[in-house]
């Protein structure tokens, strides 16, 4: 155990050592990375901060509940018996058609319309509110609601939040698509920037194996050569990301404030920038092992 | 220790390298390989230190076929040995101490240990004021030096070498075999190959003299 601890500390001393002897490529790599990474991860910034906007406007879709011309006191007593013991319906309000009457006629612009009108076309409503935001469930209580008799038509309110919901899934997708084939892109970078230090090291591990090297002693410091790599080039995507959104959310700021709003742009939560930082590892962690691993068996084959 | 039974070296392309060799090697023995250049001395050395594997016959290393060693287990079987290359194969970007050290890192030995080993390593050769020099600034009976303490330095019980003496002059190559034989001396298995017959020292040494890949008496 103690051996082994020691021959990481040695293998990680030694590729500090050589990036260190190196930094401005290493810099440059690192840069490299980080651009790469923070699209996907920009892309995924704004699909969230858009996610919660649209959550903070219809964080209640309402479904409006007509109920039939016809229906007398006892059916819409009923109706309120079943919205009260309905436990997807946070709260409901009951709209009078002599209330709407009266507010309809008030309404600006609208005075002549409802003056043309000989009597009262409103039916009683409920606007309800459902306890779970979920597209999915809201449409299901508004198809149980259409059953309930003495309704006449259960209207929801939201087709808009439906299509930007869908446009968000779009945008998820996408961030997928782009994410993977942009980690493609730097598996290959990576391999190949560990390829390119395996050809300038040949001599050191031809000799290493000669002496009764393991694959693994060769392999471990572009390991975790691959890995430093990558963890730098997610923090350096971070950083970018910050300094991008610290920078919109000043002009985001002046914008907020003429429409008396408090928006401002979210960073990713913490759980994202870790997930961000630790697949950058991971890639270059397996982009070097790809690398390594190519050459040895390279190797051997010749060999044998 | 090392018992070769009618081994045959065929390289791709049909150049045989070797054929219908063998011997035996006693544990502390001390032998030379001779033969003109091209007899074979090299793939013969590249057999017992499990670099090459042999076409034909077995090579038993302590009892254990080379030709039937997993992958994995070459490096510990290497490990046995100490190898001093005819190309010396220095590391050129690492100082005198780093070179020596390198064994001992691939054998998980680091820090103080390290540093003790490879100061007595260096000492046994008298290269131990150069310890941060470059190996590139060494003369070439220094870098030979230094090859051997690579080679002793984890205290191998085989020790290998090949044409040790190759481009030294007479005053270096007799200090290089006096060294050798102290390593001897002291119950090492040493097993040298050389064209220079001169450099075979009379005694109890056992000699293997090649010719064009076969064995002569």
């Amino acid at each position: 155990m103690k051996q082994w601890l020691s021959q990481h500390r040695q293998a990680l001393r030694l590729v500090l050592n050589r990036m260190w002897h190196t930094r401005l490529a290493t810099f440059m790599m690192l840069g490299v990375i980080g651009v790469t990474l923070s699209l996907p991860a920009g892309l995924y910034v704004v699909l969230d901060n858009m996610g919660k906007l649209a959550g903070s406007i219809e964080s209640n879709p309402q479904i409006s509940l007509f109920l039939a011309m016809d229906s007398n006191a006892s059916t819409i007593k009923s109706i309120e018996k079943r919205l009260q013991a309905h436990a997807g319906i946070k709260r409901y309000q009951f709209v009078g058609r002599e209330q709407a009457w009266s507010e309809l006629q008030q309404s600006a612009g609208l005075e002549g319309l409802a003056g043309g009108l000989e009597k009262n076309p409103l039916p009683d409503a409920y606007v309800v509110h459902a306890s779970d935001n979920d597209p999915a469930a809201v449409e299901e209580l508004q198809q149980e609601l259409q059953q309930l008799p003495g309704v006449e038509h259960a209207q929801l309110d939201d087709a808009w939040v439906k299509r930007l919901y869908s446009i968000l899934q779009i945008g998820r997708q996408a961030v997928l698509v782009l994410a993977g084939l942009l980690g493609l892109a730097l598996l290959a970078i990576i391999g190949n920037t560990i390829r390119l230090q395996i050809l300038t090291q040949r001599e050191e591990i031809e000799v290493s194996q000669l002496i009764g090297a393991t694959d693994a002693f060769i392999r471990r410091p572009f390991l975790y050569a691959g890995a430093l790599q990558g963890l730098g080039g997610g923090i350096a995507a971070w950083l970018i990301l910050f300094c991008a959104v610290a920078l919109f959310n000043h002009s985001i700021d002046a914008l907020a404030k003429l429409y008396a709003s408090d928006f401002r742009l979210h960073m990713l939560d913490a759980q994202a920038c870790l997930t961000l930082i630790g697949s950058a590892a991971l890639l270059g962690w397996s982009g070097s092992y790809w690398a390594v691993s190519r050459y040895l068996s390279g190797i051997n084959i010749r060999r044998n | 220790m090392i018992k070769f039974d009618q081994v045959g070296k065929l390289y791709p392309g049909g150049y045989e390298a070797l054929k219908n060799i063998s011997f035996e090697i006693a544990k502390g023995e001390l032998a030379f390989v001779t033969g003109h250049s091209g007899a074979g001395k090299s793939t013969l050395l590249k057999l017992i230190a499990a670099i090459e594997r042999p076409t034909a016959g077995t090579v038993l290393i302590g009892n254990q076929n080379i030709a039937k060693l997993r992958h994995a287990a070459i490096p510990h079987m290497r490990r046995k040995f100490g190898l001093v290359f005819q190309d010396h194969k220095l590391l050129y970007d690492r100082n005198v101490f780093e070179n020596v050290a390198l064994p001992l890192y691939i054998n998980g030995i680091v820090g103080n240990e390290a540093g003790k080993r490879v100061r007595a390593a260096l000492d046994k050769v008298g290269l131990l004021e150069k310890e941060k020099a470059m190996p590139i600034t060494l003369s070439g009976g220094e870098q030979q030096r230094l090859a051997i303490a690579r080679a002793v330095v984890s205290r191998p019980s085989i020790l290998i070498a090949d044409e040790p003496t190759g481009n030294l002059d007479e005053t270096y190559a007799a200090e290089i075999m006096h060294l050798f034989h102290a390593f001897h001396q002291v119950g090492v298995t040493v097993i040298i190959a050389t064209h220079d017959t001169s450099a075979i020292t009379a005694g109890n040494a056992k000699v293997l003299r090649l010719d064009h890949g076969g064995m002569s008496a």
